[in-house]
């Protein structure tokens, strides 16, 4: 059992780390360039993006962490600005219904199969 | 079962449909409306003449507010410029220009030519300060009250219609 | 001149589809057991006209008719020729055209080629087909006409975007047009299936080699797409989960999910139903693809032209092509009762199945959610590349390991089979020496990995196997060899991918860990209808002592006005050096992006192995059938 939960949290913990991305970069990388058609502030040049980059690097160095600086983005120009969806109440289904549908068709799949158990 | 399977499929589907239908109605251009009803931030920016700084919890003072973020460089600005000097008119209305990213004595050559709307003129160098209330292209408008309450945010040069709408917020 | 080529071909095609349609529908409940030849006369005839119409249009181009509205809008004098003729289907009326020509081609080469005797599925087939060839004639005669004709005649285009000016992009939209709009031709044909009921083989045997070409086209096309962003959009990614790029991929997880439930139906075996709803889907999903692009309800760095007034006729065609395929398969489907036991290849089939479903699900909704919580709430949210990855990575892992194990079970067996052996062994050594070299911290990723490697072991054992008994059903090793080099090399370059960001002078030297970076000279040039600005640099590697030459663009394009930033690739066989560099206005530093982008062409090659099986498997059958 106690295998059993040092496995679940191991995986866990170990979830988000890959990529060797310093701070700055892996936030420019979740931020939208809001007056570019579909690029991060990380691959934009454009004047709000060059604006951006420099305030988000202001406040890494006010040490700020991820989750503060995103905040403050999406306070001041809402949701749109964060390419990783937060986790609210207009989100739960986005993150919730993939992982119901593939409950649902293994539950199907189960049925189909169990037809023949001989 | 099969008939019901049949119904299913059809009512999802006609949901799936009547959304997309109305999606294509939907306001293409970002605006950042979710900010109108809060409070912008009391931070210190940056007078335009000399080195002073001044705080927006100064606007309390002010019955009314409308901080324009501007530039020389700006095409939409100049078009919209005699509408700010048609609304610096109004007397409970204070005027703030924000001079976003701009070279000083092209700025001053701007509002010697068409105009000086502003009762107070600050500038944003490097736009950062702008961040703060949202700004991420230029034109733009804030109307705020004495609470610092945003009531009305303009994205793009402000027209008749926008004069026309804060003139009623503001005379009631 | 051409203009009237083009017109008058177009509406003759239009008339001879209507004397199809009544034609075939009236056939279809004859009792004629034999196919008219007249069909023959007139689909040939019919597909002559629309290549007329096309020819037309690309001659307008080529001769630079500026009398012609597309022409004037998408072309220029000054563009190369190449580029001329690519700019026919480089914009909405003539992509449509190019629909048209597909869905045409498609039309007469099923029935030439098809070796099917049943008269009514073959009639059926073409009603259905030409129903479709139909509507959007209307629309593009209607609403979109590529010989539209403008007075006076002025004597210079509008110019075509320099972005779309690559030999990668040019070819891209034609090949992914024979892979989702020859999905039609399986779509007409499932509709017909059940309406004349032919039976499981035959309907296996008659979609298969379209399923197999659309495959191939829709997967060539996506790579090429891909190839075209890494070496045209300069950020050093070749996948953005962007929702025209989403568009492709959907109709692709269901021509594999279809491709392999064929196997299974052509056996007899069963997912007979299955079949037919995923034909229907493929092509579905085709459609609704393009009408997410083209109605402009979504935000994307490939903008096509967009206008509501397309996206509502798009619209309308989508819900009568799904309402009236839902009518056909709840009226005509047979009723199945088939069982499938558990440790079976076929339940393997029926998993990736899932598979396939479920990603399509996963990025149908990514991609839909902000359209409709924008409809729905009017709040705006973004879903980006950071949701794909979350929740499909995951998934890759049973995926992987189900590819593996699955082909060496037997049909319609319930043996099981052997977890432990040679091939695990060796896989573990492998991905322990992968790890060792790697160092990669998260268990997710080396789970991964390891599973990758799995399937690449195993895969390439099967291959010794099969050679050894001459057996020739390489296809599958092949294609599953393909995926599994793909996913273990997007994640060994995702881990080592390295960049570096700085600003720097002409002159000055910039030195990171391995590497030193010296901006030796600045070149300025005026080409035909552009000018650069042209940095030369020098790149050594500390450890390495390799030099490298590498020379980014900005680029000032004059019609239309466009600044582009060309990125500088030195590509090797291990490993690609990827720069890019912007001027920060007003002053003379130049920010420089500096990337080291490791297996980039293991990366396509895997895909190209991918696409392989699927083209070997089309000409194996070919072979069988004349035997």
């Amino acid at each position: 059992m106690k295998k059993k939960i040092f496995l679940i949290l191991f995986f866990l913990i170990t979830f988000e780390s890959y990529g060797y991305e310093n701070l700055d970069n892996q936030i420019l990388k979740n931020l939208r360039c809001l007056v570019c058609q579909g690029q991060t502030v990380h691959d934009s040049n454009s004047e709000f993006a060059l604006t951006i980059k420099s305030v988000v690097k202001d406040k890494i160095s006010e040490g700020k962490n991820e989750k503060e600086i995103y905040d403050f983005l999406s306070e001041k120009y809402g949701d749109w600005i964060l390419l990783n969806p937060p986790l609210k109440k207009n989100s739960y289904l986005l993150w919730f219904l993939p992982y119901f549908i593939f409950v649902l068709g293994i539950i199907f799949l189960f049925f189909l199969l169990k037809k023949t158990k001989n | 079962m099969k008939q019901i399977n049949y119904i299913i499929v059809s009512i999802l589907f006609s949901a799936i449909f009547v959304i997309l239908y109305l999606s294509l109605g939907n306001e293409k251009i970002y605006d950042t409306e979710d900010l109108v009803g809060k409070k912008i931030p009391e931070v210190e920016i940056n007078l335009f003449e000399t080195s002073g700084v001044l705080n927006t919890k100064e606007f309390t003072n002010n019955e009314f507010t409308i901080l324009n973020f501007w530039a020389s460089w700006c095409a939409p600005c100049r078009k919209e410029h005699p509408n700010l000097v048609r609304l610096s008119k109004i007397t409970n209305l204070k005027m703030v220009g924000i001079n976003f990213k701009d070279d000083k004595s092209n700025a001053k050559n701007f509002l010697q030519e068409n105009g000086n709307p502003f009762d107070i003129l600050a500038k944003d160098k490097l736009g950062k300060k702008s961040v703060n209330f949202g700004i991420y292209g230029i034109p733009e408008t804030i109307l705020i009250d004495s609470e610092l309450k945003i009531l009305k945010k303009y994205i793009g040069p402000l027209n008749i219609k926008d004069i026309n709408e804060i003139r009623k917020i503001v005379k009631k | 001149m051409s203009n009237y080529f083009g017109n008058y071909s177009l509406c003759i095609a239009l008339i001879l589809s209507i004397y199809l349609i009544f034609k075939s529908y009236f056939d279809a409940n004859s009792e004629n057991k034999n196919l008219d030849k007249n069909y023959i006369l007139i689909t040939s005839i019919q597909t002559l006209m629309i290549l007329i119409s096309f020819v037309s249009l690309v001659t307008a181009f080529i001769i630079s008719d500026f009398s012609n509205v597309t022409v004037f809008n998408n072309s220029h004098t000054l563009k190369p020729l190449f580029y001329k003729i690519a700019g026919t289907w480089g914009n909405h009326e003539g992509s449509l055209l190019l629909w048209i020509n597909i869905l045409v081609l498609f039309s007469s080469l099923f029935l030439f080629i098809n070796k099917n005797n049943d008269k009514d599925f073959k009639i059926l087939t073409l009603l259905f087909q030409n129903i479709l060839i139909i509507i959007f004639l209307i629309f593009l005669l209607s609403n979109s006409n590529p010989f539209s004709k403008l007075f006076p005649i002025p004597l210079e285009g509008l110019g075509l975007n320099p972005i779309l000016q690559d030999p990668a992009l040019a070819i891209h939209p034609p090949l992914l047009y024979v892979g989702f709009v020859g999905s039609s031709i399986y779509f007409s044909a499932a509709l017909a299936a059940l309406i004349s009921k032919i039976d499981s083989k035959s309907l296996a045997i008659s979609i298969k080699p379209w399923v197999l070409i659309s495959w191939f086209f829709q997967t060539v096309g996506i790579l090429v797409g891909s190839i075209w962003a890494y070496y045209e959009l300069g950020w050093g990614g070749y996948w953005f989960w962007d929702p025209v790029e989403n568009s492709s991929l959907m109709p692709w997880f269901v021509m594999t999910a279809l491709l392999h439930s064929i196997l299974v139906l052509e056996r007899k075996i069963g997912l007979y139903s299955w079949v037919i709803i995923l034909s229907i889907l493929t092509f579905t999903m085709s459609v609704t693809g393009t009408f997410l692009v083209r109605s402009g309800i979504l935000n994307s760095v490939h903008t096509f032209a967009s206008d509501p007034s397309r996206g509502l006729f798009i619209l309308s065609f989508l819900i009568l092509m799904v309402f009236f395929s839902i009518y056909v398969f709840f009226k005509f489907a047979p009723f199945e009762n088939k069982k499938y036991s558990i440790f079976s290849k076929e339940t393997f089939i029926i998993a990736n199945n899932w598979f396939m479903i479920f990603f399509l699900g996963v990025v149908l909704i990514g991609t839909l959610y902000p359209v409709f919580l924008d409809t729905i709430t009017g709040s705006k949210i973004s879903v980006g590349p950071p949701y794909y990855n979350l929740i499909l990575a995951p998934f890759l892992i049973p995926l992987l390991f189900l590819m593996t194990s699955g082909p060496n079970y037997k049909w319609i067996s319930n043996e099981t089979k052997s977890f432990f052996n040679f091939v695990l062994v060796l896989s573990v050594i492998l991905f322990l020496i992968t790890f060792f070299i790697v160092k990669e911290s998260s268990f997710l990723l080396n789970l991964i990995l390891f599973f990758s490697i799995y399937l690449i072991t195993q895969t390439l054992f099967d291959f010794y196997e099969s050679f050894k008994k001459r057996n020739i059903n390489i296809s599958r090793i092949i294609s599953h060899l393909g995926f599994g080099l793909l996913i273990f090399f997007i994640y060994i370059n995702h881990i080592f991918s390295l960049e570096n960001n700085f600003n720097l002078k002409l002159g000055e030297v910039k030195k990171t860990n391995n590497y030193v970076i010296k901006f030796n000279n600045l070149e300025e040039q005026s080409i035909k209808n552009y000018k650069s600005v042209i940095g030369h640099f020098n790149i050594s590697n500390k450890k390495t002592l390799r030099s490298q030459e590498l020379k980014p663009e900005i680029r000032l394009y004059d019609k239309p006005v466009i600044i582009t930033y060309e990125a500088s690739i030195d590509s090797n066989l291990f490993s690609d050096t990827y720069l890019t560099m912007s001027n920060i206005s007003e002053t003379n530093v130049f920010n420089i992006k500096f990337q080291i982008k490791p297996f980039m062409n293991f990366i396509w090659f895997s895909v190209l192995l991918l696409s392989l099986g699927g083209i070997l498997n089309f000409f194996k059958r070919n072979k069988n059938e004349t035997n």
